[in-house]
């Protein structure tokens, strides 16, 4: 139990009048990128929405650390180390880049060795330090996202298709910085780009009309071609 | 470099939106002939301007915070005003009193009663009407409008249906000469005290914690929480805070008026909607663009073309809405 971060016992989440997760289950082991794959509306967003309390889950249990967070706030779910990326990455288009980092710290006040680290992993952040975040390009905002998940010690990061709409130079600097911030940061990963996410991913959950279809290791997944075009429809080929 | 885009580009070079005002002043002055009435209107339009911004500002926040359409911000101008205009009867010696001191401390208590009791009304009415109807803007219309109606009632029957006079403390009367021009103190006072609310304002939103709360959560109140803030307890605050400064507002423009009546929130209320508009959600720059647009277009107008008079700021909103249908100064960049 102490091993995993993050557990999720029988979730079942609904929105409006329908269903979206039937009953998931799955540990997130501490430490490494851990992902989740699924088709379109499988349930991967919903179950990262129902960790961070945004939306409710109906019956279920929620485990962060030895905090059941099932029925918590989302704020204080925040408070407890968990950062969250959204699909949209929840960018404030009217702050500057400084002022959207400023936010996600507990004081207000930076950690100096942790800015420089950002700086390093995306210099853009500190080229548009005083820039609105609305003027970032697409691959800028993401970088901002991320750096604002990791601009204090969190224990787990959910990050939500970072992918989505980036060139291909710009996700291979995000496969670095994942790898990067995986060293001392458990990542719980919702992706599609099956390339992206087997070249980071540790552990995979594929979610399939909100139930657990399959989980074990990546290299297993990457392996079976037949296993990738049953749960995925696709297989690694068709993305190189 | 097109004909268009050379225009645009000279426009962004004078200060883009932001000089609006300046721009509207110069084309009025050959329009109006006289430099005297120019400068007697114009700084009519600015303290009305001004006025409109203490009530607008509030609402401009709650509804770019929170998402809430509040029909019922009227029924806080209207109490902000009846409540001022009691104190300063109440208070009538030192109102009439020959001494600045006792003069100040009537003005004083007048504004702080009135704004306080906009703090208070402004936690009873989030609580009580709003918190429940989070979400749901039909009902939010709904509700606000049946809690205005009650508003309107209370002020009926305590202060009754007739118009009731606001007396003006003695320092704010009378006028300053400058030349052949006549400036009313009121409407400098009025000016001074708007503009001092605006840099305050803009001082908490750009330089506080709180103020970059407030910025953040009128876009994305659910990544605000996300962060680890309590997005319920800001809007708390920032509807007790537009309360209060609508309550303010109406204090100001009784004194203003000089006679009041149960109808003032509710006449005052299509201006302050316009000014929302036209200024941006959310946005408190472009609440005191819009204020001052409409005081000072609703100045000229009455002097130029009295018969335009009524319909000038709809068709000042029109013209910004085709021309930017998020306002001019929108919290979000566009």
């Amino acid at each position: 139990m102490s091993d995993y971060v993050l557990r999720l016992d029988d979730v079942h989440t609904d929105i409006g009048d329908y269903q979206v997760l039937h009953g998931i289950s799955f540990n997130v082991p501490q430490g490494g990128v851990h992902v989740l794959l699924g088709r379109n509306g499988a349930g991967k967003t919903t179950t990262l929405r129902t960790i961070m309390g945004l939306w409710r889950a109906r019956s279920g249990a929620v485990v962060f650390k030895h905090h059941d967070i099932t029925a918590m706030h989302t704020s204080d779910i925040a408070r407890l180390g968990i950062a969250y990326v959204p699909e949209n990455m929840g960018i404030f288009g009217g702050l500057t880049v400084q002022e959207n980092m400023r936010l996600a710290t507990a004081t207000g006040g930076f950690d100096d060795g942790r800015l420089g680290h950002i700086f390093e992993l995306f210099p853009a952040m500190e080229k548009f330090w005083d820039k609105p975040a609305w003027s970032l390009s697409g691959g800028q905002k993401q970088m901002l996202a991320i750096s604002r998940a990791i601009i204090e010690k969190r224990e787990l990061i959910l990050i939500d298709e970072p992918t989505k709409g980036l060139a291909p130079s710009i996700i291979r600097a995000m496969i670095a910085a994942f790898e990067e911030i995986s060293r001392d940061t458990t990542i719980l990963l919702v992706e599609q780009n099956f390339l992206f996410a087997s070249s980071l991913g540790r552990n995979v959950c594929v979610i399939d009309d909100g139930r657990i279809a399959h989980s074990g290791r990546m290299e297993e997944l990457v392996a079976d071609k037949d296993l990738q075009t049953r749960l995925l429809s696709l297989s690694l080929d068709a993305h190189q | 470099m097109s004909k268009p885009a050379h225009i645009a580009a000279m426009f962004d070079r004078i200060g883009g939106v932001n000089a609006l005002p300046v721009v509207l002043m110069i084309i009025a002055l050959p329009l109006i002939g006289s430099f005297s009435s120019w400068v007697t209107l114009t700084v009519a339009g600015l303290a009305m301007g001004m006025m409109i911004f203490l009530m607008a500002s509030g609402l401009s926040l709650v509804f770019g915070l929170m998402d809430v359409l509040n029909f019922g911000h009227s029924a806080f101008i209207s109490f902000g005003a009846f409540i001022a205009a009691s104190v300063l009867a109440w208070l009538a010696a030192w109102v009439g009193a020959d001494s600045l001191t006792l003069n100040f401390l009537a003005l004083f208590a007048a504004l702080g009663a009135a704004t306080l009791f906009g703090l208070a009304a402004g936690w009873f009415f989030e609580r009580v009407i709003i918190k429940p109807v989070y979400s749901d803007h039909l009902r939010q219309i709904l509700i606000t409008i049946g809690a205005l109606i009650v508003s309107e009632q209370i002020i009926l029957a305590v202060w009754g249906g007739s118009p009731i006079p606001v007396p003006r403390p003695a320092l704010l009367e009378g006028s300053f000469v400058i030349g052949d021009v006549a400036i009313e103190v009121y409407r400098v006072f009025a000016f001074f005290l708007g503009l001092a609310v605006f840099i305050a304002l803009t001082l908490v939103l750009n330089r506080t914690r709180i103020g970059l709360l407030i910025r953040a959560g009128v876009e994305d109140r659910e990544m605000v929480e996300a962060l680890g803030f309590r997005i319920d307890r800001l809007f708390i605050a920032v509807f007790m805070t537009g309360s209060a400064l609508a309550a303010m507002g109406g204090a100001m423009w009784a004194g203003y008026q000089g006679l009041i009546s149960g109808a003032l929130g509710g006449e005052m209320m299509i201006l302050v909607f316009i000014v929302v508009i036209i200024g941006g959600l959310g946005s408190i720059e472009g609440s005191l663009l819009g204020a001052l647009l409409v005081g000072l277009l609703g100045n000229y107008v009455a002097f130029i073309f009295p018969k335009l008079a009524l319909a000038s700021n709809m068709i000042l909103m029109m013209a910004i809405l085709l021309w930017r249908p998020w306002g001019l100064r929108p919290a979000v960049g566009k």
